[in-house]
């Protein structure tokens, strides 16, 4: 294999090779703080059998632009860090840390989850990183206070400058994160909208080789009419720049048994490999417990990659339940509020709850929408607040939220991976009095409650 | 049929088992009509641990302010002194619990009218997963009233720190009534 780059990889191009060779891409999660261990953890993905693109993802003090912190913790514990701290790193750490990593083959994706992206975009830059991921909403609304209008103005600038960074040969990638929103019990309307509204923004401002997202939720058929709207409006859209549709392994409450997590990453591998996506996100055994090991991403990788290579092509005929629709409603509303400036409209449409994402606490999110999982498994609306879909969706008013129904409706993934092996589709049931029975079998595995909610990253 | 979101159930029969909470398990709401500030710390962006707390304190009875995920010290700080909670309930699930906990207890009980707030904090507090107890040592000795450690408390509490949560409202909500008595009396 060639070591020395004698370009910059780019990152659109190389997705779109793999894809022509009828193969997925597949990338882990992955940020170590030591550079030693993250190098190490570049060169296996790099080295596993699979067709792979790096992760440096960042530690979260970095998220926050708190670099205090990240210094006080180098300085105490560099171990203590969740990610590889990129903008506090001495530039000659990093760039031993990728001496030989970078090939034409294997660019590195640089993931923080930022809504104050412009020191981490231009120290990336420097270091000849060239594509990140992240937006104006998906990156504010979950992960951060900031006002939302102050992140769209954030990321407009991170927009220029890694456009600016365009050169022969070098073309700066942006993914967008919003078809991911809150990793789980969002409507795929809602999400499609988000991906591609960010897509459209990163457009408009210089970006020109783009990704979109879609998080895998929890219906396999819904996921996949998911996946089918979303290449739709992409082609609607954002129909002049290079892209490509990644999907992201689950990202809710995972199942905790190593067969759970298995079946459930083969899933998202069959969905990403059927629908036309062209990369994955893969998540691994481990991730019900804590930060997978580097090998532990490796064998995820690998058997993503197995899987999706026998995998396939989605019927030809997906059922429309609306999803289309519901997306391109939201999507033409904040362009009636302004085509000419998406990050303006973006944030007129959250003040007036016209996007609204459920049980997200931003303030600037309005909060009035709920989703709510229907007795197929579905996710649908439980109320629709002020979206602009009244007239296409009829939302069945939920009970009251309790508590319980809240872990039971983010555990159902977990529940349905882990406690039954041999069941490929889903079959379910409304009890008459509410009550989740399936917690019950939490009994022989010693779980005598319900799984902390103090102790379960979501 | 019921719908919604509370009534989803895999088609497994169901066992004759009681449900998870059993009546034992259960405080009665009128002990626990407590005044709860819910947060968490300023660099964790988990949310969902957030709302099922807020939740689970209002079906105990208590009213919640949820202040939500990415929480700067500054703003916790505020609500406290503008709101002087019964409680204030911190869930961290990023790793940073530790470092980031201990720094916000010791700003807070700097503020003399915060010295003697109950403050609990829980979650995945360091990147260890809790394997040794120290994190959990070390924010009891910063300030924190009760720790509820998901990692340590793996092995001899499978709840991950809920059930101990229980049990601290439930005697904290005694207290206050207690001390409500001696005040009336």
């Amino acid at each position: 294999m060639n070591r020395i780059a004698p370009r910059p990889p780019s990152f659109g191009e190389v997705v779109a090779d793999v894809q022509k060779r009828g193969e997925l891409v597949v990338q882990p999660r992955m940020g170590f703080a030591d550079p030693a261990l993250m190098r190490h953890g570049l060169l296996a993905t790099r080295d596993a059998r699979a067709s792979t693109v790096g992760t440096i993802t960042l530690d979260s003090y970095t998220r926050l632009g708190d670099h205090d912190a990240v210094r006080q913790a180098l300085a105490a514990d560099a171990a203590s860090l969740n990610g590889y701290p990129l903008v506090d790193r001495d530039p000659a750490t990093t760039g031993a840390m990728l001496d030989g990593v970078l090939t034409p083959w294997f660019p590195v994706q640089v993931r923080h989850g930022s809504a104050e992206p412009g020191r981490i975009v231009r120290t990336m830059v420097d270091c000849g990183l060239y594509a990140t991921e992240g937006g104006p909403v998906s990156y504010c609304l979950p992960y951060s206070r900031r006002p939302l209008a102050v992140s769209v103005d954030n990321w407009r600038q991170a927009c220029e400058m890694l456009a600016a960074a365009r050169a022969p040969g070098r073309e700066p990638h942006l993914e967008t994160f919003g078809g991911c929103m809150m990793g789980q019990l969002c409507p795929p309307a809602l999400l499609l909208a988000i991906s591609v509204l960010e897509g459209m923004f990163f457009r408009q401002h210089g970006v020109r080789c783009i990704s979109f997202s879609y998080a895998q939720q929890i219906h396999a058929a819904q996921d996949e009419e998911a996946v089918a709207a979303l290449h739709e409006l992409i082609r609607r859209y954002v129909p002049d720049v290079r892209s490509h549709v990644v999907i992201y392994t689950y990202m809710g409450v995972y199942p905790r048994t190593p067969g759970g997590a298995r079946r459930l990453l083969a899933q998202s591998a069959r969905l990403a490999a059927g629908s036309g996506a062209s990369r994955l996100i893969v998540k691994t055994a481990v991730e019900a417990y804590r930060l997978p090991t580097v090998a532990e991403n490796v064998a995820a990788l690998e058997y993503a990659a197995a899987v999706a290579a026998s995998a396939v092509p989605h019927r030809a005929a997906i059922e429309d339940t609306g999803i289309l629709a519901q997306a391109v409603a939201l999507v033409e509303n904040v362009l009636a509020l302004g085509r000419d400036d998406i990050g303006r409209a973006l944030v007129v449409a959250f003040a007036r709850g016209q996007l609204d994402v459920p049980f997200c606490l931003h303030p600037d999110n309005a909060g009035r929408t709920r989703a709510r999982l229907d007795r197929d498994g579905r996710l649908e609306w439980a109320r629709i607040g002020s979206l602009p879909i009244g007239d296409l969706v009829e939302p069945r008013p939920a009970q009251p939220l309790t508590s319980e129904g809240l872990l039971s409706a983010l555990r159902f993934v977990e529940r349905r991976f882990d406690h039954r092996p041999g069941a490929p589709d889903l079959v379910l049931e409304a009890g008459p009095d509410g009550r989740d029975h399936d917690h019950d079998r939490d009994h022989d595995r010693g779980h005598s409650t319900p799984q902390s909610i103090f102790g379960r990253s979501s | 049929m019921t719908r919604g979101i509370v009534n989803i159930h895999t088609a497994i029969p169901a066992p004759a088992a009681p449900a998870v909470i059993t009546a034992a398990d259960r405080i009665e709401p009128r002990y626990t009509a407590l005044d709860v500030i819910v947060t968490g710390l300023s660099s964790d962006a988990h949310t969902w641990n957030l709302v099922y707390l807020q939740l689970l304190l209002e079906e105990l009875g208590c009213r919640v302010t949820n202040l939500g995920a990415c929480t700067p010290d500054e703003v916790i700080i505020d609500a406290c002194t503008g709101q002087h909670p019964d409680l204030l309930v911190i869930s961290s699930l990023n790793g940073h619990g530790r470092q980031d906990g201990i720094r916000l207890i010791r700003a807070l009980r700097q503020a003399p009218a915060l010295a003697s707030t109950p403050v609990v904090i829980g979650g995945k507090l360091d990147v260890t997963g809790g394997a040794n107890g120290e994190a959990a040592a070390r924010l009891l000795a910063a300030g924190y009233d009760a720790v509820f450690d998901a990692g340590s408390a793996a092995a001899g509490e499978a709840a991950g720190g809920l059930l101990s949560f229980r049990s601290y409202l439930s005697a904290l909500a005694s207290r206050a009534d207690a001390v409500a008595q001696v005040g009336a009396g």
